[in-house]
C-alpha cells in the first residue's frame, strides 16, 4: 500500500463530488484528502484526490472512477514530476514568553503569522505532507489551540498541461 | 431542425418518439402527472399500466431483452420511484439497457421533505450507469436523447431521468435534433489488434483452451460470430447463465454452464484448463468459486467493453476492451493468420478428459420415490414442448437453476433471468415486458412458489393489456434454494422457509381465475404433457399452471459458498472423480 496523488478533471456540474465520494465508499477504497476547485476552465473543475492503496487496486480506482459519465480525465501525479502542496492555519499557544520562539520556528519553516491575540498566534503554512508534519511536530511542545488542514493540491512539472485535450472535448460538446 | 413552443411535459413526450420508444411500463401519480397528459395524446406510444412500479422496472428489461431496444418505465416521485428501486439494480448488475423517467416534486420543494419527495438520483447513484436530475424545462428534450445514448451504448444500463414538476409544467421551445453534452463518455468498442493478435498467440499455442462466454456476447449480437470463431479454433465453451444460447446447448463444441450449479464438464474444464479466452464475462463468484482456487493453471485472455471488469476479480494476461462482437470477429481474422502460419491448436488430449467428464457426468435428477412430481421433469418437458423458440423467463431460485440446466437453449436471448442480482418476482413482469416485446412468440414464465407471490399482481396488466404469457409455478410449497441450504448447511433446522403453500393458501388455480387469467394444476408426471399442450393452446388470455412438486428435490451439482470449483458435488457428498476415464 502507498499513497497515490490523482488529479481528476471533471465536468463543473452538481452532484459530482457526491458521485467521487460515493465511488470510493462503495468500492472500499479510502480517501486520505479531497481538494476540489475550479480549473482555468469554468465548465472544468478539478478534483486532486489521495488514495491509498496498492497497484492493482488503484488501476480499479482509475478504471471505475473513469466510468463515471462526468469525469473527462484522471492522471495520476508521481511524486518528483509534480508539485504537491497542501495548506494549514494553525492557532499555537505564545505568550509574551515563548512568543519570539514560535516566531523564529515561522521563519525556519517559511510560515507567516496571519492573526495575533495576546496569548496566540495563527499561522499560515505551506507545503508538502513532510514539510507540514515537521512543522507542526515542531510547534506542538508550544500547544497548538486549533489546527485545520486543507487538502491536497497537485500540478505536473514543466509546460505540459493535462487540461488541454479536456477542453477541446468540452468544447466539441458545448 | 424542428422547432415549436410546447410544455416540458409534451417536450418529454416527444423527445421519446424522437428516440424510437413504442412502450412505457408505469404508474401515474402526483409529481408525473403532467406527462401523463400529453402521454394520453401520443399514438406512436403505448403505455402499458402496470401493478406495481417494480413491475413496471422488470417489464422494461424484458422488453429489452428480447428487442434489443432500450426499456422504458415511467413512476412518480416518492414511493413510486423507490419501487424501481429493485429493477434498476437488477438492470444495473446483468447490464440490461433501461431508462427510468420519474416525476420528482416542484423545484421549489426539493430539499424540504415535500409530500412524496426521495432524493432518487442520490438513492439510485450506485445502482445506474448514470442518471440526472432535471429541473429546467429546456434541459429536458436534450437530456433524454442522452439518458438513452448511455444506457444503449458501451456496456448497457440502466439510465434514470428525474424531473421536476415544475419543469414538465414550464413552457419551452422545443428543438429537436439536440446536440448531446456528454465530453466525458466515449466506450471503446474497437479492440486493439496487437492484444487480439496476442490472444489468438495463445489460443493456437495453448493445450487446454476454454472459450468462457458471458452475456456481453449476446448483448453484443455476436452468437455467430463465437459460433465461427469456437469452430475455427475447436476449442470448448461454456457459457454462463446469462450467456444461455449464445452457442446452440446442442453444439458438440458446448461443454454447458460452469458455476455454483454448473456441470462437471463445464466446472472441470475451467478449472483443468491452460488458457481461458473470457468473453463479455465478469468472473462473478457464482462461476469462479473460491476466487483463488480459480482456474489454477489456466492464463487468462479478457474481452470486454467495460475495462473496469479486466482483472477487476482476476488478473487478464491478455487484456482487451472493446465490443465482443468486434473482438471476436477480430480474433477470427487473427487465429485464420495463425492457421495459415502453420499453428494451429491441438486440443485432441484436452477433448479426450472434456469427453470423459461429459459422458460420465451428465447433468441429471432423481424421480421422487413417493410419486410426487419432479420438478426438474416439468421444467424439462415445457422446454421440449414449447421448443427452441419460445421465451424462457425464470424467477430465481430452484426453479432458476432447473430452467437453466433443463431446458436446451438453441438460441441466443431465449432464457432471461435475475443473473447478478437474484432478484425473487422477476419472472412474471420480465415475461409480460418480453411478451409485449415479442408478441408472436411463445413465453413461459417458469416461477417459483415464492418469487410468485412477489410480483403475481402483474398478470391483471397482462389480462387486461391482452399480454398472454404462461406462467409456470413450480409449486414446493417452500422457498426451494433457502430450505436447500438449510438441508445442508444448517443441519436441516428449516427456519421460515415453509410457505405452506401446499394449503393453497393462495391458491393459485382460484388466484389465476381471479386475475382473468386461466389457472390449472398439475399433480401427476403423468398429466404433465397434457397440462403444459392446453397451456399451448391458450393464447388469448395468460395462463397459470400450478405445479405441485416434490419439496426436497435438490439442485445439482453444486459448488458450496467458499469453497473451490474442485469441490464441486454431484449430489450430497459425491465428488466427481476428476481422473476418472483419463
Amino acid at each position: 500500500m502507498s499513497s497515490h496523488t490523482l488529479s481528476v478533471l471533471v465536468e463543473n456540474k452538481p452532484g459530482i463530488l457526491a458521485r467521487v465520494a460515493a465511488l470510493f465508499s462503495r468500492r472500499g477504497f479510502n480517501i486520505e484528502s479531497l481538494a476540489v476547485g475550479t480549473t482555468e476552465h469554468p465548465d472544468i473543475s478539478r478534483m486532486t484526490i489521495v488514495v491509498n492503496v496498492a497497484e492493482l487496486p488503484l488501476e480499479q480506482v482509475t478504471k471505475q472512477l473513469n466510468k463515471l459519465i462526468n469525469v473527462l480525465k484522471i492522471v495520476e501525479l508521481e511524486q518528483p514530476a509534480s508539485v504537491q502542496r497542501e495548506l494549514v492555519l494553525v492557532k499555537v499557544r505564545a505568550d509574551a514568553e515563548t512568543r519570539s520562539q514560535v516566531l523564529e520556528t515561522v521563519t525556519l519553516f517559511r510560515a507567516k503569522v496571519v492573526d495575533v491575540a495576546p496569548d496566540a498566534v495563527t499561522i499560515e503554512a505551506t507545503g508538502n505532507r513532510d514539510k507540514l508534519d515537521a512543522f507542526i511536530k515542531v510547534l506542538e511542545p508550544f500547544g497548538i489551540k486549533e489546527l485545520v488542514q486543507s487538502g491536497m493540491v497537485a500540478i505536473g512539472r514543466g509546460a505540459r498541461s493535462i487540461t488541454d485535450r479536456s477542453l477541446r472535448a468540452i468544447d466539441r460538446s458545448a | 431542425m424542428t422547432t415549436e413552443q410546447m410544455t416540458g411535459a409534451q417536450a418529454l413526450v416527444r423527445a421519446l418518439e424522437n428516440v424510437g420508444v413504442d412502450t412505457v411500463f408505469g404508474i401515474p401519480g402526483g409529481a408525473i402527472l403532467p406527462a401523463y397528459d400529453p402521454l394520453f395524446d401520443s399514438d406512436k406510444l403505448r403505455h402499458i399500466l402496470v401493478r406495481h412500479e417494480q413491475g413496471a422496472g422488470h417489464a422494461a428489461q424484458g422488453y429489452a431483452m428480447v428487442t434489443g431496444k432500450v426499456g422504458v418505465c415511467m413512476a412518480t416521485s416518492g414511493p413510486g420511484a423507490t419501487n424501481l428501486v429493485t429493477a434498476i439494480s437488477d438492470a444495473y448488475m446483468d447490464s440490461v439497457p433501461m431508462v427510468a423517467i420519474t416525476g420528482q416534486v416542484a423545484t421549489s420543494l426539493i430539499g424540504t421533505d415535500g409530500f412524496q419527495e426521495a432524493d432518487i438520483a442520490g438513492i439510485t447513484m450506485p445502482i445506474t450507469k448514470h442518471n440526472f436530475l432535471v429541473t429546467k424545462a429546456e434541459d429536458i428534450a436534450r437530456t433524454i436523447a442522452e439518458a438513452f445514448h448511455i444506457a444503449g451504448t458501451g456496456r448497457p444500463g440502466p439510465v434514470l431521468v428525474d424531473i421536476a414538476k415544475d419543469a414538465m409544467q414550464a413552457t419551452v421551445e422545443f428543438q429537436w435534433p439536440v446536440q448531446l453534452q456528454l465530453p466525458g463518455y466515449r466506450p471503446v468498442t474497437r479492440p486493439h489488434s496487437k492484444q487480439v493478435r496476442e490472444a489468438a498467440r495463445l489460443i493456437v499455442e495453448a493445450a487446454r483452451p476454454v472459450l468462457y462466454v458471458g452475456g456481453g456476447v449476446l448483448k453484443a449480437g455476436a452468437a455467430a460470430e463465437l459460433k465461427v470463431l469456437a469452430e475455427l479454433t475447436g476449442a470448448p465453451v461454456v457459457t454462463t447463465l446469462m450467456a444461455k444460447g449464445a452457442l446452440p446447448d446442442s453444439h458438440p463444441l458446448h461443454m454447458g454452464m460452469p458455476g455454483m450449479h454448473g456441470g462437471v464438464g463445464a466446472v472441470g474444464a475451467l478449472q483443468r484448463s491452460d488458457l481461458l479466452i473470457a468473453l463479455g464475462a465478469r468472473f462473478d463468484d457464482r462461476v469462479t468459486g473460491k476466487l483463488d482456487g480459480f482456474a489454477p493453471h489456466a492464463k487468462v485472455v479478457h474481452a470486454d467493453i467495460d475495462p473496469a471488469e479486466i482483472s477487476k476479480n482476476r488478473h487478464a494476461d491478455v487484456p482487451i476492451v472493446g465490443d465482443a462482437r468486434e473482438v471476436i470477429a477480430d480474433l477470427i481474422v487473427a487465429v485464420q493468420n495463425e492457421h495459415e502460419a502453420g499453428r494451429k491448436g491441438d486440443y485432441e488430449d484436452w477433448w479426450r478428459q472434456l469427453n470423459a467428464w461429459r459422458d460420465t457426468y451428465p447433468l441429471g435428477y432423481d424421480v421422487p420415490a413417493d410419486g410426487s412430481l419432479s420438478p426438474q421433469y416439468v421444467i424439462e418437458r415445457i422446454g421440449e414442448i414449447a421448443g427452441p423458440e419460445a421465451y424462457y423467463v425464470a424467477g430465481v431460485g430452484q426453479h432458476q437453476m432447473w430452467a437453466a440446466q433443463f431446458i436446451k437453449y438453441e438460441r441466443p436471448g431465449a432464457f432471461l433471468n435475475s443473473g447478478g442480482a437474484g432478484t425473487m418476482g422477476y419472472s412474471v413482469p420480465a415475461a409480460m415486458g418480453a411478451k409485449v416485446g415479442a408478441p408472436d412468440t411463445t413465453v413461459w414464465a417458469i416461477d417459483g412458489d415464492g418469487c410468485f407471490q412477489m410480483t403475481n399482481q402483474e398478470l391483471a396488466t397482462c389480462a387486461i393489456e391482452g399480454i398472454p404469457v404462461k406462467v409456470a409455478v413450480i409449486n414446493n410449497g417452500n422457498l426451494g434454494m433457502v430450505r436447500q441450504w438449510q438441508t445442508l448447511f444448517y443441519d436441516g433446522r428449516y427456519s421460515n422457509t415453509n410457505l405452506h403453500t401446499a394449503k393453497r393458501i393462495p391458491d393459485f388455480v382460484k388466484l389465476a381465475e381471479a386475475y382473468g387469467c386461466v389457472g390449472l394444476r398439475c399433480e401427476k408426471a403423468e398429466d404433465v404433457d397434457e397440462v403444459i399442450a392446453k397451456a399451448m393452446e391458450i393464447n388469448d388470455a395468460p395462463v397459470v399452471i400450478d405445479f405441485v412438486v416434490h419439496k426436497d428435490a435438490m439442485v445439482w451439482p453444486m459448488v458450496a459458498a467458499g469453497t473451490t470449483n474442485d469441490d464441486i458435488k454431484i449430489a450430497r457428498d459425491m465428488a466427481p472423480e476428476w481422473e476418472n476415464g483419463d
